[in-house]
This record gives structure tokens, C-alpha cells and sequence, in this order.
């Protein structure tokens, strides 16, 4: 059974280098681009790993986030967040929030891979 | 107040000559103040025994002590006319310190 | 033997001569040729009014009394000229630089610019000096009395009361004439200044005539003379040792305190060096005025009867030798001698009464004390006037009431312990910072009410004012409180006694009340400006003037002084220093006859800061800021202006607050925008950096990947140079850098240009309708921008516009004013939400694919403010429409 991985990102292109990255490693990716039904989706795939763009059209990453943490059943999904925003209010209200992991744009191909795979050890 | 920071210790001779004047300008008035306060222990009519001092002796020392005091402040003028008072008020400067 | 009517007449003639002359001063004043007016020479002879009527008949009639001591009144004012170093010249210098209008000024303004110490002063002057203007008049009513019966034994039957009533009229007029003409009290009165000089020359030469006449007229000699003295009922030194001391104190002391003498040493000087020669000049005068004092009271007990009154052996003994033109010179030098006192004294005190008396009270009663505007100088001349009269009409009472009794020389010992209470104040207030108001009130109160009681109450005499009872016994029996012997101590000569128990009891109420008080911050400010007055005012330090422009010291004179006033100061000046050039070099003598003008306008702390600041030197002092500080909060004190000041506060705080808003709100947009333009650098690197990765570490990617990842990075490289034009654009736009290349151009050439540019190599094709252009539309604008904007619609239109057949209209509208081109497109309408940032930068209100940066519009927009346009969005049913309107 593939790890699933719901990658939420409005970005065609780094949706496109995110699939090919992991889904050489194994994965199942599915994808979405809109953060307003982000949570549906979640709800509806229940990924192994969720990996959230800051800025989103729709609905905001933040609260995202947010969102699933109130849920228990979201408690302990590992969720890695990525921002192109580069601010460091950024980092600190998503850790606040309960994020993961959090990773600035551009991230470099081996420093994502070994996030997630630290992430699925713990 | 201090004195001016520039104020030399010593004075020129010049300078050093105006001091003394200005010194003798504030001295006059406390001679003649000593000069005419000496009638006060003249022999009066009613004094026993001593012959009293006659009035046209009287007139001639004050009016003389008059004569000197005049005389000596316009000499004291006339010197320090061309030089103003810069020296004096720099010392007034000192000397006015209530503290 | 002269008559009556031929006396009168030469009165006058004489007082007609004196309106001339004072006239004449004045006019050359006004006309800038009155130099001569301020010499040392009027300086000086105008202290003559020191010797009044009093000196000049009682003189001799106090010689014939007591011998020498009448001299001790001519010693102590020469000590005080002689010693002019030691204290006149620090009072002069406190006077000028503080402006000081009056003894009751001085002593005001020096604790804390208080009135109560003003009103008390000016009561106690008042009071001390009415008896003496009293005797002036009465001396010159006894002298024409005289000259219907020489023997000066009767009143010789003339009208004494009405012949006081004219003099008094006479003296009023002259000193309102003159003496208020001007509201600055600090000005020179250069008409009456005049009019006292040349009556100073009149006494000083008839009272020499006089007495020439007697030692080598009538005596033969001056070596006969003097056996004559020594032969005479005075011809023994009779003089008791306290009086000539108490004496000479005394009459220093009142020869700075009286309040004419204030007027014509402080307030008249308008050179301190002019004191420096007055200090030997004046006592050569008092000198002459005593020469032959004794000669004269001596001759006249010879060859006069018995009980002649000596106090007019001036008159009486050239009449007796039947010299009738010398009498009558020497009677208009007693006519001079009382008619110059009254005239400074009552010119004196009425600045003081109208200023401390009058004023507060018409004030007080105007209600809101400062609203009161330009008529204030009205106000001020006619108290003047009224307190002339007043002053001048007690005086009259005085003498109508007293009928002309008693001694002269009594009555102004009297007037001079009075007076002499202002003394302990007066130096204490120059040379101890420690004097404050309340020691000052208190010595003041102490000496009067002991003068009050020890001098003046008992010189009526027994049972008069003061029962004989109370006078030899004391109060309910009191014995240590009798008028005459306080503290049980007997024996003390009357005068002596009050001079004692007054000076000393009142310097110890000043010392003691200082001690135990605590002064207010003004007393305590004032107290530093008099007491240290050398170390920070104007004439002798001097001012550097090289520091001064004396362009920015023409601007300054001219906002205090006027324009023309200041303009003539300055050329003058420029004259003077001989070269045409209109600005005269700022020399320290220049700044310091501007620094007094000015003074004369704005009060001399101001004037003095205002040239401080100028000339930039270390010459303003904290003090001098503070007294400023002071004058400012005291104008605030009596004006309204305080509330219109506090809204102002409240207004500046509120700007500075939105200020503060603003900037905030500033720094939010910044950090926003900084935190947008990271966004859009980073997310195109990302996928760059992503696939560059891949592509280096990928050896087994098909060829087919390789070529599609590799122009993912050329078109994610493309996406950041474009963002990085755009964003160099809108900040040269924002910056307003940008200059335009106006050109002339239709605007169908500029639409087909940028129709053209778009449509090469675009994707999609969009469906392009011109048909509503006018081809005849005329431009003058920057076409290549404009061009730019059309660009950027077309190809919004054509990357956005989501319909099956889309469709761009471009149709113009020619107004007076401005060209209208739309552009409407048939695509879905954005959402009304979004409408109000369509044009803010990074909103990309349709861009699903992202591959736009959100800057176009936001340049749209830039570019045609620029223009002087602007571009709107308007919905339209079916489509969207812009709306670019440039100014035609």
C-alpha cells in the first residue's frame, strides 16, 4: 500500500516538480489547488502527509492548518508547510498553530525528501 | 560669574596701571567719607576747657577736603577716559558674585 | 526797590523763556539734532535739582541757625556721586537694562514684579514728598512776599494763598506739557531735562552773584570775610558729632532714593558714561551752591534785624543794600530752584501712581485685563495727566492746611527720612540675591510706620497730631514707646533718633524677612538679573560683531522697529561709518544702538536676546532666556491667548497623531508589499530551482521529460524578468521619476501599434472590433507610454477574456477637456467585490493560471496619472469595460 500524500498548492509548475519528486520515492500524490475545499479533500483522502502552501487562493494555509488541528483526528497528521513569503511572523504563528514542519521556497529537491521522510519516522 | 576665560593672570603694564586706577576710584569715596567724619571729634563751644575750633578754619578743611576729592576724581577721569571700563567691569564681574 | 507787578512780570518773562527752550529741545529731539540735549553737561546740571528751594534759601537760614552742619547736606551726595563706582553705576546700569521707570519700579520689579511693594513704595513717596512740594511753593510765596516788605517780618499784606494757587496752576501746566508728551516713561524728556539745566545755570550764577556781592561788596575782602565769620554768633565750631553723621547718611542716602533724583540719575541718563563725569562734575556744583553760604548767613545777621526770617537773608540782604536787580536775580534762582523740583517730582511720582496705582485698577476694572487694545496709551497720559494734577494739588493743600509753618530745613529732613526707607531695599535689592519680597515689604513697613511715628507725626508739634502727653510719656504710659526716645533711649537728637530707629529697624525687617522666606521663582530670577546685572547686559561687554549679517539684522529691526524707522536707522548708521553702501557694518557699537531701539519696542530682554541670538556669541545667557520665558508667560498670563494657545496644543497633537497613523499604516503597506514581491521572486525560483535539481541529478529522465522541464525553467526565468520590469517600472513610475517624451500622434496610430505588438506571437487570438474609433482623433501626450497602457488592456483582454467567441471593442469619445477610449470585452464580469483593487498591485483578480505578476494594471494606473488622465473600470452588462481617459 503507497503512502498517499495530499499536496495542496496553487502553483502548476511546483505541483509538477512536488508529484515527480515524490512520487519517485513512492508515493501516491493527489492534488489540489483551491484552499477553500482544502479540508473537504483532507477529510475525504485521509493522506498519510499533508503538504500546505502558505498562500492560497480561497482560503489561507494558516487557517487551514488551524482548522485540522482543532480536529483530534488531525492531532497527529504530519503536516509541512511551504511559503514563498519568506517572513519570519510566517514561520512563528504556523508553529504556534502546530505545523510539522515549516519550509521557505525555494526549497532545494534532497531538503524536502529527507523533511518528509523525517516526518513519516516520528 | 566667573572671569572670562581669556583673562590673563598678569597684566600688561598698561593694563596692570588701569587696574590701580579703577582701585583708586573705589578708594576716594571712603577717604573723603573719613576726611569729613573727622569734624565729628572737633572740640565744640560747649566742651570745657578746650579752645573750639574757629568756623573759618572749619570752612577751609572741608571745603579743601572738597577741593582734593574733586580734583582727584577728575584727575582719576581723566586717565581712564580713553580706555572705557573694560577692566573694571571684569572685575566688578568678580567682586558682585553674591556666593 | 523792585515792585510786585515788575517781579511778576520777569516771572513771567522768565517762565516764558523756559516754555521756549523746552519747546526748542524738544523739536531738535524730534528732528535727530538734539546730540547736544544728551550731553554730559545737561547730565550733570540736571542733578541740580537736588538743591531746591529748600538748599537754596534754607541753606543760609540753617547756617544762620546751627553753622556748618547745613554742609553736611551737600556731603553726602557728593560722597554718593564721588563713589558712583561703588553703587550708581550698578543702579544706572539695573535702571537701563531693566528699563526701570521709577523708584517704585525698581524696587517692584527687582521682588518678583510685584504691585503690592509698587503701591507701597508710590504711597510712601507720595507721602514723603507732598510736604516738600509744599515747601517749594511756600518758598516762592515767601519770597515775593518779601519784596513788599523787606524786613520779612509780615506777610506784608499780599495775598500769599492766591499767589500759591497760581504758582501751583503754573507749575501743572508746565509739566503736563512736557512731561507727557510721550507714553515711555524710559524715554528722555528732553524739554524738561533742558529747562532744568538752564535752571540749574540760573541758581548756581544768582546764588554766586549773591555772595560775591557780600564777601567783596559789602565784607571787603575775602581775608575780612572770614575775621567777619569768625567774629559772628557762629563763629565756633557748634556742630554735634551725631547729627553731621546722621546727616551726611541721611542725604546720600536720599539723594538716590528721593524720586526725583531717581528720574533725572536712572531713568534721564542716557549714557552710562555720563555718570563717570558727573561724578566730579556734580560735586564742583553742590561745592559752588555751599561756597558762600555761610558768608551770606553771617552778613545777614550783621546788618538785619533781629528777628528777620535767615531763610530769606538771599533776598533780604541785597535788598537791604538797596541792590534790586541782584535780588531779583536771586529771587529767580529760588523760583528755579522750587520750580525744577516740582516739576521732575511730580513727574516722578505721577509715572509712579499712574503706573502702579492707576493702571492695575483701570484695568482690574476692564474685566478681562488684556483684551484691551490700542487706547491703552491714552489711558496711560491722562492718569499721567490726573496724577500731575493731584500730586501737584496735595502739595497746594499741604500748604494751605500747614499755613506755611515751621523751619524749611526741617521739613525737608523730614522728607528725607521718609524717603530714606527705600534704601535698605533699594541696595539690598543690587547686591544681595538673597532680598525678597517679603523682607523687602516688611523693612519698607517697619521704617514708615517708625518714620511715621518718630518724625513726622511730632515735627506738627505737642498736641497737634500727637498729644504732649503721649510725646513725653509714651503711649497708655508706655515709656520705651515715646515718639522720641524708643527703647527708653534719652538723650538722642530728635532727627538723629528717627534716622536710627527707622534705618536700622527697617534694614533688620528686610534682613530678617528675607531670611525666614522663600522667594518665588521670579523674585529669585530678578534677584540673579540686578544682582549680577555686569556679568550678562549690554554696554560693557560688548558685542562681537563680526559674527552678525548685517542683512539678517536689517530683517529683525525692521519686524521690531518698522520698515522706514529701521531703514533710517541703518543708513544712517551707514553714513556714518562713511561709505554709501546701504548696510553698515554690524559693529559692536552699531548692534548696540540697535539692541536699545529695539528695546524700546519689545522691553530690553527681549531686544537683548533677539541681537544674542544674531550674533551667536556666548552673550545670551540662561537668565536672559528666562527673563524672556518670563515676559512671554506674563503677556500669556493677561491675554486669552492662553486658551487660543491650548487648542493649538491640541490641534498639534492631533496632526502629530494622525502623522503617527499614517506612518504606521505606511510601515504595514511596506512590509506587506515587501512580504508580495517575496512571494512573486520565489515562487517562480522555486520551480526552477526544483527542476534544475532534477535535471542535473535525473539520469535516467526520457528525453521527452527533459525537454518539457527544461521550458518549465525558461518560462518560470521569463515570468521573473518580466516581474522584475514591471516592478522597476511602477517604482520609477511611483517615484515620479519618469519623464515623459511628449509627441503630437493619432490615437488610431497608437491603438493599431499596440494591436499589433499583442497580437504577434499571443496564444489565444481575441476578436478585435475598431469600428467606433474616430481615425481623426488628435494626441498630445507621451505616445510610447500611452501605447504601454493599451498593451497592457489588450493583452489582459486577450489572455482573461473567457468566452467561447471573445471579443474586444475599442471605440474613443472626443470631449472639450479629454479624450475617452474604452475597451469592452465580452468576457465574465469581475466579481463586484474585487473592484475596488483592481488596480492595487499583485491582485490578480482573474489570473488562474498565475502567470501574471498583478502589476500590470497598478502601472496602467501610474502611467496615466502621469499623463494627467486616469483609468476607470466599469461594469458592463456582459463584459468589461475600461474606461482610459486622456487630457486633450
Amino acid at each position: 500500500m503507497k503512502k498517499r500524500v495530499l499536496l495542496v498548492e496553487d502553483e502548476p509548475n511546483i505541483i509538477e516538480a512536488i508529484t515527480f519528486l515524490l512520487s519517485r520515492e513512492g508515493w501516491h500524490v493527489d492534488t489540489q489547488k483551491d484552499g477553500a475545499t482544502a479540508v473537504k479533500r483532507v477529510r475525504e483522502l485521509q493522506p498519510d502527509l499533508l503538504m500546505l502552501d502558505h498562500m492560497l487562493p480561497g482560503k489561507s494555509g494558516l487557517d487551514i492548518l488551524k482548522e485540522l488541528r482543532s480536529d483530534d483526528q488531525f492531532k497527529s497528521l504530519p503536516i509541512l508547510m511551504l511559503t514563498a513569503r519568506g517572513q519570519m511572523r510566517d514561520r512563528a504563528e504556523a508553529e504556534a498553530a502546530g505545523v510539522s514542519r515549516f519550509m521557505t521556497k525555494p526549497f532545494s529537491n534532497t531538503e524536502v525528501l529527507a523533511a518528509v521522510r523525517d516526518l513519516m519516522r516520528n | 560669574m566667573q572671569p572670562p576665560p581669556s583673562a590673563p593672570v598678569f597684566l600688561e603694564r598698561r593694563s596692570y596701571r588701569q587696574r590701580r586706577m579703577m582701585d583708586a576710584i573705589r578708594l576716594l569715596p571712603l577717604v573723603g567719607l573719613l576726611l569729613w567724619l573727622l569734624p565729628t571729634l572737633w572740640a565744640a563751644t560747649d566742651s570745657d576747657g578746650v579752645e573750639p575750633v574757629r568756623m573759618s578754619q572749619a570752612i577751609v578743611y572741608v571745603f579743601g577736603v572738597w577741593v582734593c576729592l574733586i580734583l582727584s576724581a577728575g584727575t582719576l577721569w581723566r586717565y581712564l577716559k580713553g580706555s572705557d571700563d573694560d577692566a573694571g567691569t571684569t572685575e566688578s564681574a568678580v567682586k558682585t558674585d553674591p556666593k | 526797590m523792585a515792585s510786585i507787578n515788575l517781579l511778576i512780570a520777569v516771572c513771567l518773562i522768565y517762565v516764558t523763556f523756559l516754555f521756549l527752550v523746552a519747546f526748542a529741545a524738544e523739536r531738535a529731539a524730534a528732528q535727530g539734532r538734539g546730540n547736544w540735549l544728551r550731553s554730559p553737561l545737561v547730565y550733570t546740571l540736571s542733578l541740580s535739582i537736588y538743591c531746591t528751594a529748600w538748599t537754596f534759601y534754607g541753606a543760609v537760614g540753617y547756617a544762620a541757625r546751627s553753622g556748618m552742619e547745613f554742609v553736611t547736606i551737600y556731603l553726602g551726595p557728593s560722597l554718593v556721586m564721588i563713589g558712583w563706582w561703588w553703587f550708581l553705576r550698578k543702579l544706572v546700569r539695573v535702571g537701563r537694562t531693566q528699563r526701570v521707570t521709577s523708584v517704585a519700579d525698581l524696587i517692584s520689579s527687582r521682588y518678583g514684579k510685584s504691585n503690592v511693594l509698587a503701591i507701597v513704595v508710590t504711597v510712601m513717596a507720595v507721602i514723603g514728598v507732598t510736604p516738600y512740594i509744599a515747601l517749594q511753593l511756600q518758598s516762592v510765596t515767601l519770597s515775593l512776599s518779601i519784596f513788599s516788605d523787606p524786613t520779612g517780618t509780615t506777610d506784608g499784606g499780599m495775598n500769599l494763598v492766591s499767589a500759591g494757587f497760581w504758582v501751583a496752576l503754573g507749575l501743572a501746566l508746565f509739566t503736563v506739557l512736557f512731561g507727557t508728551r510721550n507714553l515711555n516713561a524710559n524715554e528722555r524728556h528732553n524739554g524738561v531735562v533742558i529747562a532744568i539745566a538752564v535752571e540749574a545755570v540760573v541758581k548756581l550764577v544768582a546764588l554766586l552773584a549773591v555772595g560775591i556781592f557780600v564777601v567783596w561788596g559789602v565784607a571787603g575782602g575775602l581775608s575780612d570775610m572770614m575775621i567777619r565769620i569768625d567774629n559772628s554768633e557762629i563763629g565756633e565750631w557748634q556742630v554735634d558729632g551725631s547729627r553731621w553723621t546722621a546727616l551726611t547718611v541721611l542725604s546720600g542716602a536720599a539723594f538716590l532714593c528721593l524720586p526725583r533724583m531717581f528720574q533725572v540719575l536712572v531713568v534721564e541718563n542716557d549714557d552710562e558714561r555720563h555718570l563717570h563725569i558727573a561724578s566730579w562734575a556734580f560735586p564742583i556744583y553742590l561745592m559752588m551752591m555751599s561756597l558762600f553760604v555761610v558768608p551770606i548767613a553771617v552778613v545777614g545777621l550783621d546788618l538785619l534785624p533781629e528777628n528777620s526770617n535767615p531763610d530769606l537773608f538771599v533776598l533780604t540782604v541785597p535788598l537791604s543794600q538797596g541792590q534790586g536787580g541782584l535780588a531779583i536775580l536771586s529771587f529767580l534762582g529760588g523760583f528755579s530752584s522750587a520750580t525744577s523740583m516740582v516739576i521732575v517730582a511730580t513727574l516722578a511720582l505721577s509715572t509712579m501712581v499712574s503706573n502702579h496705582v492707576v493702571m492695575p485698577i483701570w484695568l482690574s476694572f476692564q474685566g478681562q485685563g488684556a483684551t484691551v487694545s490700542g487706547d491703552v496709551r491714552n489711558v496711560v497720559i491722562f492718569a499721567r495727566r490726573v496724577s500731575i494734577l493731584v500730586i501737584i494739588a496735595l502739595g497746594y493743600l499741604y500748604y494751605r492746611v500747614s499755613g506755611g509753618s515751621g523751619a524749611l530745613a526741617a521739613i525737608g529732613l523730614i522728607s528725607f527720612i521718609g524717603v530714606a526707607q527705600f534704601l535698605p531695599a533699594m541696595i539690598g535689592g543690587i547686591f544681595w540675591r538673597g532680598g525678597t519680597r517679603v523682607g523687602a515689604l516688611t523693612g519698607l513697613l517697619v521704617g514708615f510706620a517708625i518714620w511715621i511715628y518718630t518724625s513726622l507725626l511730632p515735627s506738627f508739634g505737642p498736641d497737634v497730631v500727637l498729644s504732649s502727653t503721649l510725646l513725653e510719656q509714651g503711649p497708655f504710659g508706655i515709656g520705651w514707646l515715646r515718639p522720641q526716645a524708643l527703647f527708653g533711649i534719652k538723650g538722642i537728637d530728635p532727627t538723629v533718633h528717627a534716622v536710627l530707629w527707622s534705618l536700622l529697624l527697617n534694614t533688620s525687617g528686610f534682613i530678617l524677612g528675607s531670611l525666614i522666606s522663600f522667594p518665588k521663582p521670579l523674585e529669585r530670577l530678578q534677584g540673579a538679573q540686578f544682582v549680577n546685572v555686569f556679568a550678562h547686559s549690554g554696554h560693557a561687554h560688548g558685542w562681537s560683531g563680526s559674527a552678525a549679517q548685517s542683512e539678517d539684522l536689517m530683517v529683525m529691526a525692521q519686524r521690531i522697529l518698522g520698515g522706514p524707522e529701521a531703514q533710517k536707522l541703518f543708513r544712517r548708521e551707514a553714513q556714518n561709518q562713511g561709505h554709501d553702501r546701504y548696510l553698515p557694518e554690524p559693529t559692536p557699537d552699531f548692534l548696540q544702538r540697535v539692541e536699545r531701539e529695539m528695546s524700546a519696542s519689545v522691553g530690553a530682554a527681549t531686544a537683548h536676546a533677539m541681537i544674542s541670538q544674531l550674533v551667536g556669541g556666548a552673550s545670551v545667557s540662561v537668565q536672559d532666556l528666562m527673563a524672556v520665558a518670563d515676559e512671554s508667560a506674563q503677556m500669556l498670563e493677561y491675554s486669552n491667548q492662553l486658551e487660543a494657545k491650548s487648542s493649538e496644543l491640541l490641534d498639534t497633537a492631533r496632526q502629530l497623531r494622525d502623522v503617527n497613523a499614517k506612518l504606521t499604516q505606511i510601515s504595514v503597506q511596506k512590509d506587506a508589499f515587501l512580504s508580495q514581491i517575496s512571494h512573486e521572486l520565489r515562487t517562480p525560483m522555486t520551480s526552477i530551482r526544483s527542476f534544475s535539481e532534477i535535471l542535473r541529478d535525473g539520469n535516467e529522465l526520457k528525453p521527452t521529460e527533459q525537454t518539457k522541464y527544461a521550458s518549465i525553467i525558461h518560462v518560470e526565468a521569463i515570468r521573473l524578468t518580466r516581474l522584475l520590469d514591471d516592478l522597476l517600472d511602477l517604482s520609477v513610475l511611483e517615484n515620479g521619476q519618469v519623464s515623459l517624451n511628449s509627441a503630437r500622434g493619432t490615437l488610431a496610430d497608437v491603438i493599431g501599434h499596440a494591436v499589433t505588438t499583442t497580437q504577434a506571437g499571443a496564444a489565444k487570438s481575441i476578436k478585435i472590433d475598431m469600428s467606433g474609433l474616430d481615425p481623426e482623433i488628435e494626441l498630445h501626450t507621451d505616445l510610447d507610454r500611452l501605447a504601454q497602457v493599451f498593451i497592457n488592456l489588450i493583452s489582459n483582454a486577450q489572455k482573461y477574456c473567457k468566452s467561447s467567441e471573445p471579443e474586444l471593442s475599442i471605440s474613443a469619445l472626443k470631449t472639450e477637456n479629454v479624450i475617452c477610449v474604452f475597451f469592452t470585452d465580452n468576457g465574465l464580469p469581475i466579481p463586484i467585490e474585487t473592484h475596488a483593487l483592481i488596480f492595487e498591485k499583485f491582485s490578480r483578480i482573474n489570473d488562474q493560471d498565475g502567470s501574471g505578476a498583478g502589476l500590470g494594471l497598478a502601472i496602467c494606473r501610474e502611467i496615466m496619472v502621469r499623463l494627467g488622465g486616469g483609468i476607470d473600470y466599469v461594469t458592463f452588462e456582459g463584459g468589461n469595460r475600461f474606461e482610459v481617459r486622456i487630457p486633450n
